[in-house]
């Protein structure tokens, strides 16, 4: 039984199916199955597969978007359930990500949150416009492992100096590392502004964001 | 003229637009646009505007079908408008092709001179573009630096644009310093003001403010929605058209409501959002046909037209990058797109590269001669020369020969290959790569830029002084260039 609801969680997963897929996480939660194996085998693994045919060019960035809502739709009930049963789930890290203030686009954002959460982060999103005081009380709150300033312009740049700095003042730098991302951002802007990393594409954000992590 | 859409099918993307503006309605994060808005009879909640489809159609109604753009001293003027096409080389890269290590890497001031000398002297680009982001100059004062290194090294009109709302106001009181006051700006634009709206639907408080601004002061504006296709707008073209035709046509009723008639441009800069590399594809041929489907839309409304063309995804002047400004260039000037921003440009919209700019002079060129079009009359029909020479002849020594060559044949540079194979190999078997980077450095030794007026410069020096104050900044923080 649980393993067929496993293998039909997969296949809504994997076909895109976002109301089959709330309908298999409550059937889940009734029948009292472990949602922390569910979760990890029923949608994180199907999500992961689809990334990684999304790495080799088999799939498109539109698919694993959808794959992800399809997984973000079943783990909004079991996460519920996790929580209720107290449970322990497994994610890779907690990434707060955002757009700075000023700026109001959100793809590049989106994306880079759609693959985290493909490589096993637990992912909190500010959304865009996030004014720098936003950002550090969400730091505080939330005690994320990794924050994520998203700009994609050279005016709105100037906002990720501006958290930083922030951050630093308030004594809560120290504990996070920060990845900036956007189109105008180099190395050499990482080094000024005193950031951990750049994400110059999505991709290779995951890829810093992982290696991040394994020295922290 | 190329036409990719028919009338019906222009009348079904408009009516689709309408009925967005109408039921979905755009968001504006500015609010006296929001109070124009609001008093002219449009639904707010929040700050997302439904705008009526007859306040549409009676604002599109005022803008007008043509302006002048003037040359700095304000003797040349250029109509914008009808199917008049002016190339500009692409606006705001943040990188640059290197002219010694040919790498690509954070554009500077000192670049930025360069291209701005260069774009002076090519024959077939007529705009400067305030083509780079200098990495070398404060954020805050970016915008209005670069157009004061145009205004100081070139006479011919600039396309530009403001990161802020103060830049604006500051951009402006650089123009009347250089061209003597307010009134002569206003009665003669030099620069024209591009005004991006956010796609999907979003004017931002910035973007916004310098529209009411531009048409406060009758500087023109222009509305360039930027939507990558697939991401920020339906992934098929018809969609996409109906999308940034609603953001070009919430600009216009902004504009038209701020000042009736003020001179506005109906723009575009879309790209095919690459679903494999997440990158937006400038090149490709649907951003191509997007950006110029368009434009049809714009002429059809009868309002002066702009796109995003000319551009390469290549990150160096090879083949992709011929190829795909090449198609841009041609396809664009076929359209009638009257201003054509993107010559120099490459990595998408992120690079400027010199030799690549002097590469696509020379496809802007040959444009402009496609655009003169075949002339079919008695004497270039030649009838009667060619009876008269008859089978085995020659046309080398005849006076018809002499008289229509330069009208007929469109002469390239020595940037374009025309040499026999074997002259060739003796010339060094360079590509046209290794000679546009030797006609750069050739102009950049050689061209002397029109100097402005003693008197002029000076105002304009003092300008910068008082604008830099304002930041707390010193000329001397400025890079010598």
């Amino acid at each position: 039984m649980k393993e067929e609801i496993f293998n039909q969680l997969k296949e809504a997963v994997f076909f895109f199916e976002v109301d089959k897929a709330r309908e298999l996480a409550e059937k889940i939660v009734q029948q009292g199955i472990d949602p922390v194996e569910a979760l990890e085998r029923g949608l994180a693994d199907p999500l992961r597969e689809v990334g990684d045919r999304f790495e080799t060019g088999e799939a498109f960035i539109t698919e694993l978007i959808a794959s992800a809502e399809v997984m973000e739709a079943g783990s909004e009930i079991l996460n519920k359930e996790i929580a209720r049963r107290g449970a322990d789930k497994k994610s890779v890290g907690r990434f707060l990500i955002g757009t700075v203030e000023g700026d109001i686009h959100s793809i590049g954002k989106n994306i880079v949150a759609t693959l985290l959460t493909a490589s096993g982060f637990e992912v909190i999103d500010l959304g865009t416009d996030v004014p720098t005081w936003t950002f550090v009380e969400k730091v505080k709150e939330l005690e994320p492992d990794i924050l994520g300033l998203s700009a994609l312009m050279t005016t709105t740049m100037i906002k990720q100096r501006e958290i930083i700095g922030a951050l630093k003042d308030t004594g809560l730098r120290k504990n996070i590392k920060i990845i900036v991302g956007g189109a105008p951002v180099t190395a050499e802007w990482v080094k000024q502004i005193g950031a951990d990393a750049a994400g110059l594409d999505a991709g290779s954000a995951v890829k810093l964001a992982l290696s991040l992590m394994e020295g922290k | 003229m190329l036409k990719l859409l028919s009338n019906s099918e222009i009348d079904d993307i408009h009516a689709a637009s309408l009925d967005v503006l109408e039921k979905g309605g755009v968001q504006i994060n500015n609010e006296p646009a929001l109070k124009l808005l609001h008093d002219n009879g449009c639904n707010i909640e929040d700050e997302l505007v439904k705008i009526p489809r007859e306040l549409v159609e009676e604002q599109l109604g005022k803008a007008p079908s043509e302006f002048k753009l003037y040359t700095r001293n304000g003797e040349k003027e250029y109509t914008v408008g009808g199917d008049n096409v002016i190339y500009n080389p692409g606006s705001s890269a943040i990188f640059f092709v290197d002219q010694k290590t040919a790498e690509m890497r954070r554009a500077t001031a000192k670049d930025f001179k360069e291209l701005v000398r260069l774009t002076d002297a090519l024959e077939h680009i007529h705009a400067q573009s305030t083509a780079m982001v200098p990495s070398d100059i404060d954020e805050e004062i970016g915008d209005l630096y670069r157009l004061y290194v145009v205004l100081k090294n070139s006479i011919k009109p600039i396309i530009t644009g403001a990161f802020t709302i103060q830049g604006f106001t500051y951009m402006k009181n650089l123009l009347e310093k250089t061209v003597g006051g307010p009134e002569e700006l206003r009665a003669r634009p030099r620069a024209i003001f591009d005004c991006c709206p956010s796609s999907p639907l979003m004017w931002s408080d910035v973007t916004c403010q310098n529209l009411l601004d531009c048409a406060e002061y009758g500087i023109p504006g222009e509305i360039i929605p930027a939507p990558q296709m697939g991401a920020t707008s339906p992934v098929t073209i018809a969609g996409t058209l109906v999308e940034s035709n609603a953001e070009n046509l919430s600009g216009v009723v902004i504009s038209q409501l701020a000042n009736p008639g003020t001179p506005i441009v109906y723009g575009g800069s879309p790209s095919a959002f690459d679903m494999r590399y997440l990158t937006a594809r400038l090149g490709a041929v649907e951003s191509v046909m997007a950006a110029c489907a368009g434009a049809q839309i714009g002429k059809h409304y009868g309002i002066p037209t702009h796109g995003y063309l000319g551009l390469s995804d290549s990150k160096t002047s090879d083949g992709q990058g011929g190829f795909e400004s090449g198609m841009g260039i041609l396809i664009a000037a076929m359209s009638g797109v009257n201003i054509i921003s993107g010559p120099g440009m490459q990595a998408s919209e992120n690079c400027q590269s010199l030799e690549k700019l002097v590469l696509d002079n020379e496809y802007c060129g040959a444009a402009y001669r496609m655009l003169d079009g075949i002339h079919v009359d008695e004497l270039s029909l030649a009838t009667e020369l060619i009876t008269k020479m008859g089978p085995g002849g020659h046309f080398l020594a005849q006076k018809h020969t002499r008289e229509y060559l330069r009208k007929e044949q469109y002469m390239p540079t020595e940037v374009l290959d025309r040499l026999s194979a074997d002259a060739w190999v003796k010339a060094g078997s360079k590509s046209s790569t290794d000679r546009a980077r030797e006609r750069v450095k050739t102009v950049l030794s050689e061209h002397q830029p029109e100097a402005l007026p003693k008197e002029r410069e000076h105002g304009l020096k003092d300008e910068m002084k008082k604008i830099l104050k304002n930041y707390s900044l010193k000329p001397s923080h400025l890079p010598k260039i």
